[in-house]
This record gives structure tokens, sequence and C-alpha cells, in this order.
């Protein structure tokens, strides 16, 4: 579904990424490790077409067709879906009005009508449920005064509703609790089916243990240096990441 | 400058009006110039009466020894008021044959604003073969508010028809000396509307001017006089949504309210007049001066989303004179481009347990400069006077300004005054945020300036309101690059 090759991209000429070679198929779910400031955001970032970041050098393409010329929205349109680090917030526009202008955004970009009032009622029901959600808090302004928790059960809950081929979770764990965390890896495993793909950043193998990945990356100074199955997760829990420094692998 | 009346008849008699009159009053446009002889000759247009012709007379007086204010933090060039001709018979002819004359940028405007091919001709001054529908909606609407002994028709038939009341009521809340163009406005003013509501009235429906379209049109020296009488209530519209591509370039209206005893006035008004190109040539000055009076226990609310004019200088008050009476202010003030707008309102707390709230949402877009300017004046025997002020202030881009400049004078020690004040910028972040969720850019500022926006628009009756929201977006098309 989606094939990496080469990439390297650069902001404001500094060089983050340097040549990133990255296979995800349907139905798989991946997990990328990584220091701080190792890429992993950038990463992600550039996979949903940020345009502060330069690709210099090599391709990203979804379904066999290139995403180079595409705007973050048409990734969007195609199925892209990124969970942010750090979601922004937008005073006065309401869960419930953002979401239904995304639904309905995406739709017409695929020559689909509006969702009707009722449908997008149920399917709002149904979601918010699905991730223990309040009611009230779709009413609420987008991200305004959430908790951190709250934030990225938020961002899950946009996950549910857009139900994308690709999400791409940015540490979607960190801040949220113990419980939560269950409810939102629930949420997850509910969600994935084979013809949809999980891309998860995170810095703990907990999350690994309500997602199960199929395979384990990890990023270093801006390339994959060592991947392999769930095992490695708990390696690196175990050794941390400098025994991957660049120098010692040969 | 304490004229009376009897000293202005008298100063009138001894000049020679009739024979040294050269303006022809059968034309149905007026040579360029102000005199007072154009004065007369408009009021003799408007068949007014006398007092009234002493009544612009005076005012004309006024204005002639006064300056252009300087104050508002606006550049323009003065407009040159012997370049203007005052009085134009409303257009009765149609400009155009069908819509295709007409400039298709406008109807590609219309459109998105989802405005009917009907009213599209209408508002374009296309020809229309049929009897439109507003038309019967109106003769209904008349009907109704008769039953109700609500008045509601031009300035001009009120002074003609119910003399009395405008006698009574006008100019006593902006009086002809308030300012230079509240005076010019009092000298010249030849349409606006005229609305009054009996005691104890609580009028059915949302009056606007639209229904009076085939009257009115908007005229460049508006008057309006909103009289709610004891215990009754109102909802008023101005404007309209459509662009307004008028030829001339100086707007000075006026609109007073007053508000007795127990009554509400709501007054919102959506302004979209030409506000010139993007390159900031041409445009509208619009300088407005609307104010309204509370007597015991009553309330006006101002509400206004301003997207328009190249220069914009208004500042919808309220006099709070009984006690209890409340004044709410909630305006949206777009700029683009190079447009100008220096606006906000006045809240003066003269009785006791007097309330005020000030929401004020500023735009700022491209090159353009948007200020909010209020006072909150509280009276030596208001006790126990409250206000809210808000003023928050978005700003796109780098090369546009917002500005505030809150005033705030307190003569009771009981006065308990709140101001807060915000400046936030669209950010980059916010818009890959909704980018990323299959929302492009355009639509995305859209929603961030609606959301910014909202607690105005709140206010807004509900067609107005999806109206107004519509055309924020417009305004601020292409704004980000
Ligand atoms: N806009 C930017 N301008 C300059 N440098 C940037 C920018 N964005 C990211 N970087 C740099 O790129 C590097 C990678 O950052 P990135 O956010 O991708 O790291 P990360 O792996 O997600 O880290 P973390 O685990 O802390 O989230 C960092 O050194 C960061 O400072
Ligand atoms: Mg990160």
């Amino acid at each position: 579904m989606l094939k990496i090759t080469n990439l390297h991209a650069n902001i404001e000429g500094k060089e983050i990424l340097n040549g990133i070679n990255l296979t995800v198929n349907a139905g798989e779910v991946h997990a990328i490790m990584g220091p701080n400031g190792s890429g992993k955001s950038t990463l992600a970032s550039v996979i949903a077409g940020k345009e502060e970041f330069e690709v210099t050098q090599g391709e990203i393409t979804m379904d066999n067709e290139s995403l180079e010329e595409l705007s973050p929205e048409e990734r969007a349109h195609k199925g892209v879906f990124l969970s942010f680090q750090y979601p922004v917030e937008i005073p006065g526009v309401s869960v419930t009005n953002f979401v239904k202008t995304a639904i309905n955004e995406s739709r017409k970009a695929q020559g689909l009508e509006e969702m009707s009032a009722k449908e997008m009622l149920q399917l709002l029901r149904e979601k918010s449920e699905l991730l223990g959600i309040d009611r009230k808090f779709l009413s609420r302004s987008l991200n305004e005064g959430f908790s951190g928790g709250e934030k990225k059960r938020n961002e899950i809950f946009q996950m549910a509703m857009l139900e994308p081929k690709l999400a791409i979770l940015d540490e979607t764990d960190s801040g949220l609790d113990i419980d939560a965390l269950r409810v939102v890896a629930n949420g997850v495993n509910t969600l994935k089916s084979k013809d949809n793909a999980v891309i998860l950043i995170t810095h703990y193998q907990r999350l690994l243990e309500y997602i199960v990945p199929d395979f384990v990356h990890v990023l270093y100074n801006g390339k994959i240096v060592k991947s392999g199955t769930k095992e490695l997760a708990l390696e690196l829990e175990e050794k941390g990441y400098d025994w991957l420094k660049p120098e010692t692998v040969i | 400058m304490a004229y009376t009346e009897e000293e202005l008849k008298k100063e009138l008699e001894t000049k020679e009006y009739e024979y040294g009159f050269y303006t022809d009053i059968e034309s149905d446009t007026f040579p360029k110039g102000l005199n007072e002889e154009v004065v007369i000759a408009i009021s003799k247009k408007k068949e007014e009466p006398e007092w009234m012709t002493l009544w612009r007379l005076k005012a004309f007086k006024i204005w002639k020894e006064m300056v252009e204010p300087e104050w508002p933090n606006v550049k323009y060039e003065k407009p040159d008021f012997q370049d203007i001709s005052y009085y134009s018979a409303p257009n009765v002819k149609p400009k155009y044959d069908s819509l295709d004359e007409v400039d298709p940028e406008l109807l590609d405007t219309f459109n998105r604003l989802g405005i009917s091919l009907e009213e599209q001709k209408k508002l374009a001054g296309v020809a229309v073969d049929i009897v439109m529908d507003s038309v019967s909606v109106a003769t209904t609407f008349k009907e109704t508010l008769a039953e109700k002994g609500i008045i509601f028709c031009s300035i001009s038939d009120a002074i003609k028809n119910h003399p009395e009341l405008v006698k009574k009521y006008i100019g006593t809340v902006v009086p002809q000396t308030d300012n230079f163009y509240a005076a010019l406005n009092s000298a010249v003013f030849s349409d606006g509307s005229f609305c009054y509501i009996p005691k104890g009235v609580r009028c059915p429906m949302e009056l606007s001017t639209y229904f009076r379209i085939n009257q009115a049109g908007t005229g460049q020296f508006e008057r309006t006089l909103v009289v709610a009488d004891e215990d009754s209530y109102v909802s008023y519209l101005e404007g309209c949504t459509a662009p307004s591509r008028d030829e001339n370039q100086l707007h000075a209206a006026v609109v007073e309210l007053i508000a007795l005893d127990g009554a509400e006035i709501k007054y919102s008004t959506v302004q979209n007049w030409f506000p010139g190109t993007k390159e900031g040539k041409g445009g509208v000055f619009n300088f407005v001066t609307k104010r309204g009076i509370c007597e015991k226990n009553a309330k006006i609310s101002w509400t206004q989303v301003e997207t328009g004019s190249a220069v914009t200088w208004k500042y919808p008050s309220c006099i709070l004179k009984g006690d209890n009476s409340i004044g709410e202010f909630y305006s949206v003030a777009v700029t683009n481009n190079h447009q100008q707008a220096d606006t906000g309102t006045k809240m003066i707390h003269l009785g006791k347990n007097t309330k005020s709230t000030i929401i004020s949402k500023g735009i700022s877009a491209g090159h353009s400069q948007n200020s909010y300017r209020g006072l909150v004046q509280v009276g030596s025997r208001a006790e126990n006077a409250r206000n809210f002020s808000q003023c928050d202030s978005l700003l796109m881009g780098n090369d546009c300004g917002a500005h505030a400049f809150p005033y705030i004078e307190a003569k009771n020690k009981s006065a308990m005054i709140e101001h807060e004040a915000t400046t936030s910028k669209i950010g980059e972040d916010q818009i890959f945020y909704c980018n990323q969720r299959g929302i492009d850019t355009e639509k995305a500022i859209a929603l961030i300036v609606n959301g910014f926006s909202k607690e105005v628009l709140n206010k807004l009756p509900m067609e107005f309101a999806a109206e107004a929201q519509k055309l924020l977006e417009i305004s601020l098309e292409g704004s980000v690059g």
C-alpha cells in the first residue's frame, strides 16, 4: 500500500531524513521507534505532505501512485490520516463541526454527496461510544482546553470517523492514562482490517502490548537502522538505543 | 451656535432663495455642489414641511463650521464636498436588459451566496418582466404590520405621513451638532427608513430594509429612525450580503434608535460595500453615526458584520439613560487587501444598575488595517454599572495590522468594568492540521474565521447568520498564499 524508497528530506537546508526505505502492506501494523529528534514526526509529516519539508531525493507511493504532486488534502482524500503528536487548537469550531467538514470535503473530492444529518449522527454516536467519549465533549471547541489525553483520544475519534486506509499515529500513547490507553488501543484494533494499515510511532513498549505490530523499525538520525518483529521493541526497552548507533551497526 | 427656529426663519426671509435658485428641481440628478439652495432643493424635492427644511438648514449651518475629524486611525484622501451630487432620483430604469450584460465576477459572487436568479436581477439592476414574489410578500407583510399598528416606511414618507413622530424624535439621539458627517447627513439625507412600534407590541417578524427595496435602494446619505414605544420589541435588519457596487464613494448614514421604558431593539447589520480593488483603488468611504438611547429597563443590541468599504468609521453606541437598561455591541469586522476600518462602540452609563457588553472581533488580512475603538463611560449617578468588553483580533499574514484603543472613564466608584483582549494569528500549523483532514486551505480559513467570529454570528437572526458566514468566506478568499 505504502512504499517509501530512498527518501531524503530537508528543512531550511538541514537534512532530517536521509534515505528511508519502508514498505507497508494492507493489513499490517508497523511500529517506528527511535530517540528524540531522530526524525519520526518528520517522516510522518512528509508522508502527509507538509510543505515546509523539501523532499530532495527518493519517492513515496501509495497504491503504486506517487504522492509527490499531491497536496496534503489530496493525500487525505486518498486515505492518509495522521494523528498528531501535538494536535492544534481551533477555537470556536466544535469537534462535531470539524469532523463533519472533514468527512464532507473528502466525500466531495470523491464525487459523493454530503453525508446526511441522520447518517452523520449515527456515526458520531457509534464512534464516540467506541472510544468512550462523552457526547458533550463533541460540542466543545476543537482541542481548546483539552487535556493532553483528551487531545489524543480526540485524534483517534477523528480517525474512527474518517476510516482512513493508512493511519499514522504519532505518539498517541503519550499523555494517555492506563485506562485511556486500553480504550484507544481497543478502538484502533476494532478499526483495523485487512484493507487498511497502521504506522505507530512510539517510545514505549507498552502500547505494543495492546496493538501488536507485525514489524518494528528503529529510526536513527533520519535512517532506519534496524527492523525486526515485536521482540525488537522489548530489546530496545531493555538496552536503549546506544547499541544501534550507526557507527556500531556496520 | 444656538440658533432658534425663529432666528433661522427670519434669516431665511431676508434671503432671496426663490430667485437665487439655480438647481433645477425637475431634473433627476442635481448638479454637483453643496450650498443652502441645494439643501432647500432636496427638501422641496421630497415635499417636506417647512420645519424639516429649517432643520436641515440648521444642520447645514453647523456643518459649514465643522472640520473633518482626524482622530480615526485611517488614511484617505478627503472627499471634495463640492464635487458630489446630493440628490438623485431613485433609479427606476433598469440598467441592463439581461443578466448576460452584468459583470460575471459579480454574478459569480451572487451564486456563491446562494442568491436566487430573480433576486440577482433585482440587485444588479436588470429588468424583470414578471411580478416578483417579493412584491406579494411585501404586501402581506405590510398588512400584518398595519394590524399591529406598526409603522414601517421610508423616512420621506414618515416625514409626510407621521410628522408628529418624526419631529418628536429625529435628532434627539444624534443631534445635528454631533459630528461632521452627522451634520452633513442631517442637511442632505434623502433616503432611509422609519419604524415605530406601538406600546406593548412585539413585532412579529424581522423588519428588513429588503422589503422596501423598491422604494429605497441604498442611499448615499441614509437616515434611519427606529422608535420602540414602551414594552415593545423589534428586530431590525439592515444591509445586504450581496456586494453593493455603488458609484458613490462617500456614504454617511445616521441611525437613531429610541427604546422607551421596557422596550427592546435588536439592530443587525451586514455591510458589504465595494471595498476597492485588490490594489486599493476606489471603494466606498463609510462614515456612519449610529446611536441608541435606552430609557428605564430598556435594551438595545447592535450586531454587525462588516466586510466591505475601503474606509470604515463607525461606532454604534448606546446611551443607557434609564435605570436597569442594557446595551450590547457584537461586531465582526473584516479587512482585506487595502481596506481600513476604525470601528467600535460607546457605552454611556447614566442610569443605575445599567449593564453593557462589548464583543468585538477584528479580522485583518492582506495589507489592511483594523482598529477597535471603544469607550465605556460611567456617570457619577450610575450606581452599580457593569461592563464587560472583549476584543479579539485575528491576523492573517504579516502585512496587516490590528489595533485596539479602549477608553474607560468611570466617575462612580461602584462601577465594575472588565476588559479582555487577545491577538492571534492563523498559524501554518492550524492550516496543515485542517489540510491533513482533507480540508483545503480556503475552507480551512473559513472554518477558523467562523470559529473566531462565532459569538457574534450567533447573535444574528438565523437566515442572516448563514449568509454572513458565507460572506466572511468570500471576503477572505485568496488572503493566504
Ligand atoms: N521546522 C523545523 N525547523 C528546524 N528543524 C526542525 C523542524 N522540524 C523538525 N526539525 C528538526 O528535525 C529533527 C527531527 O525532528 P522530529 O520532530 O522528526 O523528531 P522525532 O523523532 O519525532 O522526535 P520526538 O521523539 O522528540 O518526537 C529534530 O532535530 C528537529 O529539531
Ligand atoms: Mg515526534
